[in-house]
């Protein structure tokens, strides 16, 4: 296979944006990864977008987007794998840049949920989970959510207090992130105070649905020293499922998707995750945090929650994560969340974080669907 | 904007039923009792009183501090989002109780929260002109919320009169107003819905701070005044953190606000909503005073006035109820009286 190059990033605020449509999110993610690439025209597109049928009610989104950016008549396909479809779409990016069946790919994750109301759009969020077994018998993401935090602190003997650290460190990165929801740092007496949402999950331990757009311009190598200062190489990029109802997992407490795709991606790359520099992990919820970080090697299995209290988590720490918020302080506007993850990763890789830079050679990124059964890993390198 | 003749408040008048729906009591039967609540309670009018009677009560009351009799009104308009016909107008039954019939102008007002300062607004215009001495503007809301929103915790019923006059008769002459409106629907019902539909956060920051923001910084370049020219300030008050914000994001001070502040005692009376907060402040202000006055309504607008107390303040406010005397008078009720009261549950 080709090797794969980022050279173009583009990303939209995210957070509520009541005047802006949704093809005009993605527009304006794409235009700007476009003149970051210092390229006008592209091959292929491929859109990550989860809800855009149910709440926006369009379909199609490839052509649109292709059509709206001025694009033409290009290849264009949307990719969907639920709340890591904006992953799913650069899986396919890579794919086609390493299969050689493009030269010159646009990957882009757009998401609108603010059209719709708050009830409508937490039950179209739950259509990532079983929908015969679990959402018709009233299971809700949020409520998936309560169940494993819940089961997590009885397994492993700890408090909701052991959880503050991943809002907290989400907040405090994403108060130097322009492009992030929230730019205010949260204290440990905050979180201890917060409402509930579906106990114990509290207002800081499930990330926010907002609207968004971001984008990735892939090549491959000739390509990539042609276009860009500083390419950013995909070192691995894989895919795993897993059961889709969280009742039918092996152990609801083992990420299995999350721990193949991680495996896949050590091995493709030749790394294993003590190499790894920053980890854009999925923090859907902070227990999918403290899970993640286990089932990628970081944490022995019930100890994901102590990287978090000895501070390893911080951009001091031995593993970094939600560099730039992450979805809890940057915001998760679901389809589009995939592709944001792999933008902070190149910004990080480039130089480019500002406030939050690391000093950084190899960093990982992965977006999780539902309770976890697809997860889509890619690894970067500077 | 101002009128070529100067114009004021010559009289105005406030009305809340007794009624109160503890908060708690919402959260009691929709949520177990958990979550926050926006407002302590709010106001339920019993079951012989509507739009109409209610409107009746606050317009005699600010016929009597204006010291006039009804017959000199040349208008009686009523604003209100739950006027009791879809056809067959509110004010001409206002008018004929009061005694204002037959040679005065009648007029219903519908803008959501803000129908009251619209037909106030209005009222300003007809009594600059010339064309009338005394125009009557009401804004007055029995607000209903469909069972379990969000919404019925606030959702109340009262709002207040005003009599508009010759600013030689006014215990309030007005400076100045100024009014901003765009489409934007976030908050609707349509003519065969029993109850509204809104759009959630919708309501907030491209609805009511947009609009209230816009109108109040319109107004105040206008007559180039600043936040700390003005003794009080009125918002629209759906709930209490919407007025603290924008009082805060204007730069307001909370002390500035709060004899204005109805809203955590009697909840979201709608049209009457800035409307009541402004009869509060008139019955401790003092003269020279300066008020801010802006309304917010959904669909979305907001009016801003900026009035100064006259001396003639001192002996209008005692001439009728004060509306902390409306507030204060709470018989409270639990959630199936009101069920009853506001008419949700009906036999067949």
């Amino acid at each position: 296979m080709i090797d794969v190059y980022i050279v173009g990033i583009g990303q939209t605020n995210a957070g509520e944006h009541w005047d802006r449509s949704l093809r005009d999110l993605g527009v304006d993610a794409m235009l700007a990864a476009l003149q970051d690439a210092g390229v006008g025209q592209v091959e292929t597109l491929y859109v990550g977008n989860m809800l855009a049928g149910e709440l926006v009610a369009q379909a199609q989104l490839g052509a649109l987007l292709a059509d709206w950016s001025g694009l033409g008549c290009i290849e264009a396909i949307r990719a969907e794998a639920a709340d890591a479809s904006g992953a799913a779409a650069l899986r396919m990016g890579y794919l086609a840049v390493a299969s050689g069946a493009s030269d010159l790919v646009l990957a882009c994750g757009v998401e609108k949920t603010t059209d719709a109301d708050s009830e409508s759009v937490d039950q179209a969020w739950s259509s990532g989970m079983d929908g015969e077994y679990e959402t018709s018998q009233g299971l809700s993401m949020p409520a998936v959510g309560g169940l494993l935090m819940r089961r997590y602190m009885h397994e492993h003997g700890v408090g909701r207090e052991a959880f503050a650290p991943f809002a907290v460190n989400a907040h405090a990165n994403g108060a130097n992130n322009p492009y992030a929801m929230f730019q205010r740092p949260i204290s440990i007496e905050a979180y201890a105070h917060s409402g509930m949402v579906a106990d114990p999950v509290g207002m800081f331990d499930v990330a926010p649905l907002c609207d968004g757009a971001a984008a990735v311009v892939l090549c491959a190598a000739d390509r990539a020293r042609e276009l860009a200062a500083k390419p950013v190489r995909v070192r691995a990029s894989a895919v795993a499922t897993d059961r889709v109802a969280l009742h039918s997992r092996t152990d609801p407490l083992s990420l299995q998707a999350a721990h193949l795709s991680a495996l896949k991606a050590y091995a493709q790359a030749g790394v294993g995750p003590h190499d790894i520099d920053l980890f854009e992990l999925h923090d859907s919820f902070s227990v999918m945090a403290a899970l993640s970080l286990e089932a990628c090697g970081f944490a022995e299995r019930g100890h994901g929650t102590d990287l978090g209290l000895d501070g390893e988590i911080g951009l001091q720490g031995r593993i970094p994560i939600s560099t730039m918020g992450g979805l809890k302080a940057r915001g998760h506007p679901l389809g589009a969340t995939g592709i944001y993850q792999v933008v902070e990763l190149a910004q990080q890789l480039r130089g480019e974080a500002g406030a939050n830079q690391l000093d950084c050679r190899l960093g990982m990124a992965q977006s999780l669907a539902g309770s976890g059964a697809t997860a889509i890993t890619h690894i970067l390198e500077a | 904007m101002k009128p070529a003749k100067d114009v004021g408040i010559v009289g105005y008048g406030a009305y809340v039923p007794r009624y109160r729906l503890p908060a708690t009591e919402v959260s009691r039967v929709w949520t177990d009792g958990h979550g926050g609540v926006p407002v302590e309670e709010k106001s339920v009018p019993g079951l012989d009183e509507d739009t109409v009677t209610m409107a009746i009560e606050a317009a005699r009351n600010a016929l009597a501090r204006a010291g006039l009799s009804a017959q000199s009104l040349g208008a009686v308009w009523v604003g209100s989002e739950s006027h009791p016909y879809a056809v067959k107008p509110t004010s001409t039954i206002v008018a004929e109780a009061l005694g204002a019939t037959p040679q005065v102008s009648a007029a219903d007002w519908e803008f959501a929260c803000k129908a009251g300062t619209e037909a106030l607004q209005a009222a300003i215009g007809y009594v600059g002109s010339g064309m009338v001495d005394y125009a009557l503007a009401i804004g007055m809301d029995t607000a209903q919320s469909r069972p379990g929103d969000a919404l019925e915790y606030t959702a109340a019923a009262g709002g207040a009169a005003y009599i508009v006059g010759p600013r030689e008769h006014s215990l309030a002459y007005l400076e100045g107003s100024y009014s901003f409106v765009t489409d934007t629907p976030d908050f609707f019902r349509r003519a065969y819905q029993h109850y509204p539909e809104h759009a959630g956060r919708f309501t907030g920051e491209p609805a009511y701070f947009k609009h209230t923001v816009s109108a109040v910084r319109g107004l105040l370049e206008e007559l180039g005044y600043g936040p700390q020219d003005f003794a009080a300030a009125i918002f629209h008050q759906p709930n209490a953190k919407f007025p603290q914000r924008v009082a805060k994001m204007l730069g307001f001070s909370q002390a500035q606000i709060k004899t204005g502040l109805l809203s955590p005692q009697i909840g979201n009376t709608y049209a009457g909503s800035s409307m009541l907060g402004l009869t509060a402040v008139l019955d401790e202000a003092k003269p020279g005073d300066r008020v801010l006055l802006a309304s917010f309504g959904s669909g979305a607008g907001s009016d801003a006035f900026s009035f100064v107390v006259t001396d003639a303040v001192a002996e209008r406010q005692s001439l009728a109820p004060n509306t902390q005397t409306y507030v204060a008078r709470r018989k409270p009720i639990d959630y199936a009286l009101y069920v009853r009261y506001r008419r949700k549950l009906v036999m067949h």
